[in-house]
């Protein structure tokens, strides 16, 4: 016993030793639980949230584009896309071999399903197939029973109920490509698309809004567990146009009649634009659901160029509308006066060279209005022979050629007003007398867009006030329309002046457009014909007769072109239209641009929109009947 | 007590012996198995299914197991000790050529009804053939080294096979038990000294006869932030899971970590990291010191035992059971290696289980034959 009693010690001992290591590192456990759960538990439970929270981005719905009056044009369609979780649906295959009995599927399609279903998490939803119609979405739900893991959801699509009528100046969204990517990481969502043209791209900031977001709770392998919250973004803001869609949709409808064609019509003392119609045209649903490539190229190679909004990014010679500003330059000289007259034998020579006036017999002597009512070439041959090329320039340029007329859309192409300067700077050589000339009939190198062609028209019709064309009247509370326009300087004189001529080739017999004129009371219209050459006439051609437009081949055909503004003695709405290789500017042109006129006044005077602003000038607006005005140059005062 | 110290040694009749079946050891249990069956059911989203009614159920059995060994004489486990421990050695060379036939790791054997893993069985049969042998041991016997030599084959047999499982965990485990038990019998501590150092010496040896994987487990303890989604992705997050969890934890059935399959096997060696996610540092303190009572407990039993071999039973069915809890517990808190050893009465799994309440049925024994006498007949046969 005295062993065991040796040993029992011994054991005792060594047992309270071996307790106080276990204890010891017990407590070691217990001292690694303090650190990590209360020294650094801040740092493991935020470590903790991102592993388990995943922000997710929620798209924010874009904003609508409405008409002047609040129609909408650029709206969002709920979009109805079948989707499928591969791990749900197992058989792929023949998984969608049953949606495609509802759903038609492309070959192509087949490989992009299949493509992503590799390339994602199997709990990831693949898009089957997007824009389904009613009956399709409705079939699916039907037969959930027989689809696990296929489902519908509700997307937004972009879509443009007036389609090809709004095209040009709503232009279209479309997926964000490699480029447009900012870091914005709203434009990496998929599906996410932004304003690619036109009002879309121009206010895609506001209309994009501000997006939201969902916290998901997510587990290891990336898989949702729930929202944890969410915060609502902002939805795009609306954005009111200057537009009137139903003038648009007449404007547009009655330049199809046209193989290509543009018109505009804005306001003069706002520059609100109340109609853009460039015609042919496209339909940008077509670009919201996905173009396919032969369209694409049809559109591309079509010599028409229905891609292309001839209002803004057509450049013509103005050909005879521009010949106010050259009027309105020799009498703001001086050098001319209001009673000038010229001599018109059908041609005007100047040195070696022979100017051609449009009629070959010539229009005898006329004065300023008779020279615009007639569209005498020889006229403005002699006037601008008289003040030279920078007077014409510097007068042309006050009412908004050669520049972009700063307007809010993309695209807009700046025209050309040539002077001296312009010629040695980008030809090298030194400016020709004989262009002067050439120039003054709106020939030559300059050029115009139907829109800065409107541009000038308004401000010679608002009293010479430097009005800017606009499209976007306010974006929800926005500023109103702008009607206080800095004054150009001009003289009312000499613009009445002008403005007598626009009358007379309107409501004169023997006018260039007489024949198109507003017949009805109170909506009469002033204007002027444009016809410019796109092809160079040789002097053996002359010499033999000048081809008719009939003989030659589309593409060389003249361009018509016509400026014109209604009501005539409270000028508000003016328009400008060009018909490519159209012919004759007062036989193509003008029944146009009078059809245009007479409908906006109908619509406004039917909505009791008033017909008189105050901002119009009292002179032109008093009875000056004609035809006895233009007749008599006499009585008016210079 | 009612037996005579120096006279005649007491039977115990059934009736006493159920009379002495310790019930503070099956309470101290059953709380430890009642703290498993709670985070089993969190573990598996509020269900019972599939986790914490098997478990339930299993603890059922190992308790009536544990009391049947408990109520088995003592003399009879002395005399079994060394058929038990050459059954697991046999059952551990089995496997080695079962594993080599399936082509890899294996540990268990199929009986059919019940998978058996004999590295669990060497875990207490370990214990029972080093008591045995250290039985009547004087000091003096202890202190001579060729004494040391058979037990230490003991320890170095099944260690070596276990090894080759591989089982890293168990084989350190049955390494630290005989260890335990060397050094409780009154081994030399400068021996201790001497085979450690000469196992820090051989480390670079022992290095190259590791698989590739349990190196990867050294190097990714020693710098978990180098492969957070590999390897070391484990013991990373679990580290999150814990850490996050703060004093008070997120609340039972709220641990975000553990719910969210963020933490891998959150129902088997990783359910601490769970509870303490879940119940935070004073959950996972309570949990710690349930066990220390138990293990004192136990310590205690084996003191008052009136002979060697049930003390030492007692003593090492204890270190075992603080072996399993801290390899554990210090693994899933990134201060050890990840071996892989389960949670004792919580982790989801069966064989641990029984064999922890096997060791405690022999603790039971232990107690109420704690005055029995062990002499040199009764060892070779006669009761």
């Amino acid at each position: 016993m005295e062993r065991d009693t040796d040993r029992y010690r011994s054991l005792t001992r060594r047992a309270l030793m071996l307790g106080g290591m276990q204890a010891g590192l017990l407590s070691t456990l217990v001292a690694r639980m303090y650190y990590l759960q209360v020294l650094e538990s801040d740092r493991y439970t935020v470590l903790a949230d991102e592993n388990r929270i995943n922000m997710r981005l929620l798209a924010p719905s874009r904003g609508q584009v409405l008409d002047r009056f609040g129609v909408p044009l650029a709206v969002n369609q709920q979009n109805f896309r079948v989707v499928m979780v591969s791990e749900q649906a197992r058989k792929i295959d023949r998984m969608l071999t049953l949606i495609s009995e509802i759903v038609p599927l492309t070959e192509a399609d087949w490989r992009r399903i299949t493509r992503e279903i590799q390339r994602k998490r199997a709990f990831v939803p693949v898009t089957v197939k997007e824009n389904l119609t009613w009956d399709q979405v409705t079939m699916i739900e039907v037969n959930a029973p027989d689809l696990p893991g296929v489902s519908i959801e509700v997307g937004e699509l972009r879509s443009y109920p007036y389609e090809a009528a709004t095209a040009h100046f709503l232009g279209y969204v479309g997926a964000v490509s490699e480029s447009e990517l900012n870091g914005d990481p709203v434009l990496a969502l998929p599906g996410f698309r932004i304003g690619k043209s036109g009002m879309e791209k121009f206010h895609d900031a506001s209309l994009r809004g501000v997006a939201g977001t969902s916290q998901l709770e997510v587990n290891a392998v990336g898989r949702v567990i729930r929202e944890l919250s969410r915060q609502e973004g902002q939805p795009g803001r609306d954005i009111t146009l200057t537009i009137d869609i139903g003038l648009q949709q007449y404007a547009q409808d009655r330049l199809k009649e046209e193989k290509s064609a543009a018109a505009v019509v804005m306001d003069v003392h706002t520059g609100g634009i109340y109609s853009m119609a460039s015609n042919p045209s496209y339909d940008p649903n077509l670009f919201t659901t996905g173009i396919n490539a032969e369209t694409w190229e049809d559109l591309l190679s079509d010599p028409t160029t229905p891609l292309t909004n001839k209002v803004v990014a057509g450049q013509y010679a103005p050909g005879s509308t521009f010949k106010m500003l050259v009027a309105l330059a020799a009498l703001d000289s001086g050098i001319v006066g209001p009673r000038h007259t010229v001599f018109c034998p059908g041609h005007m020579d100047l040195g070696d060279h022979r100017f051609h006036c449009w009629k070959k017999g010539g229009h005898g002597t006329l004065d300023l209005v008779g020279a615009l009512k007639h569209s005498c070439d020889t006229f403005f041959y002699d006037l601008a022979r008289r003040i030279g090329i920078d007077r014409i320039h510097d007068m042309a340029k006050k009412f908004g050629m050669g520049q972009r007329t700063q307007l809010d859309l993309p695209s807009e192409r700046p025209g050309l007003m040539p002077s001296r300067e312009w010629k040695q700077a980008n030809l090298g050589k030194s400016w020709t007398q004989g262009e002067s000339l050439i120039a003054a009939i709106g020939q030559g190198y300059v050029l115009a867009t139907p829109l800065q062609l409107a541009v000038m028209l308004s401000r010679l019709v608002n009293g010479g006030f430097a009005v800017k064309p606009h499209l976007t009247k306010q974006i929800e509370r926005g500023p109103a329309e702008q009607t206080a326009w800095p004054s150009l300087g001009v003289n009312k004189g000499h613009l009445d002046l002008v403005l007598q001529g626009m009358n007379a080739v309107m409501n004169q017999p023997g006018g260039t457009a007489y024949k198109m004129r507003i017949a009805e009371a109170g909506f009469e219209m002033g204007g002027k014909t444009g016809t410019s050459q796109v092809r160079r006439i040789t002097m053996a051609e002359r010499s033999t007769g000048v081809l008719k437009n009939e003989q030659l081949p589309w593409r060389q055909r003249d361009h018509a072109l016509f400026v014109g503004f209604a009501p005539l003695h409270a000028p508000r709405y003016a328009c400008a239209v060009i018909v490519e290789h159209g012919g004759g500017g007062s036989a193509v042109a003008a029944p146009i641009a009078r059809d245009i006129l007479l409908e906006v006044q109908r619509r406004d005077s039917a909505r009791g929109v008033p017909q008189v602003s105050s901002a119009v000038p009292a002179e032109p607006a008093q009875p000056a009947p004609p035809p006895g005005l233009g007749d008599k140059p006499g009585r008016i005062g210079g | 007590m009612n037996g005579d110290f120096l006279g005649h040694q007491p039977e115990l009749s059934l009736g006493e012996k159920l009379w002495q079946i310790n019930w503070k050891l099956i309470l101290l249990l059953t709380a430890i198995a009642s703290v498993g069956w709670a985070m089993l059911y969190s573990a598996a989203n509020g269900n019972v299914d599939p986790w914490a009614s098997r478990q339930a159920v299993r603890f059922g059995a190992g308790i009536c197991v544990m009391v049947v060994v408990g109520l088995i004489d003592l003399r009879l486990w002395i005399r079994l000790s060394y058929p038990i421990y050459a059954v697991a050695l046999v059952l551990l060379i089995a496997v080695e050529i079962v594993g080599e036939i399936g082509m890899g790791a294996q540990r268990w054997i199929d009986l059919g009804i019940i998978q058996i893993q004999p590295s669990e069985i060497m875990k207490i049969a370990i214990v029972l053939a080093l008591a045995r042998y250290f039985h009547a041991a004087s000091l003096e016997e202890v202190g001579r080294p060729t004494f040391l030599i058979v037990p230490l084959l003991m320890v170095l047999a099944p260690v070596g096979l276990v090894m080759k499982q591989p089982d890293l965990g168990t084989a350190l485990m049955v390494m630290m038990v005989g260890g335990a038990i060397f050094f409780l019998v009154g081994v030399r501590l400068w021996k201790f000294a001497v085979i450690i150092a000469g196992g820090a010496a051989s480390i670079p040896v022992a290095w190259q006869f590791l698989h590739d994987y349990q190196k990867n487990r050294v190097l990714i303890f020693l710098n978990p932030e180098n492969d957070p989604l590999g390897a070391g992705y484990h013991i990373t997050q679990s580290k999150i899971a814990l850490g996050s969890g703060g004093v008070a934890g997120k609340g039972y059935m709220m641990g975000s970590q553990s719910h969210l399959n963020f933490l891998p096997e959150k129902q088997t060696d990783f359910i601490f990291t769970m509870l303490a996610e879940e119940l935070g540092m004073i959950g996972g303190t309570g949990l710690l010191l349930l066990y220390s009572l138990l293990i004192a407990y136990g310590v205690i039993i084996a003191l008052r035992c009136r002979n060697q071999f049930g003390r030492l039973v007692g003593l090492g069915v204890s270190t075992n059971l603080f072996l399993y809890v801290f390899i554990n517990i210090a693994m899933v808190m990134g201060l050890i290696p990840v071996v892989g050893i389960p949670l004792p009465l919580i982790s989801y799994g069966g064989t641990a289980m029984l064999t922890v309440l096997f060791g405690f049925g022999l603790v039971m024994s232990v107690y109420i034959h704690r005055d029995v006498r062990i002499t040199r007949r009764t060892v070779a046969g006669e009761l």
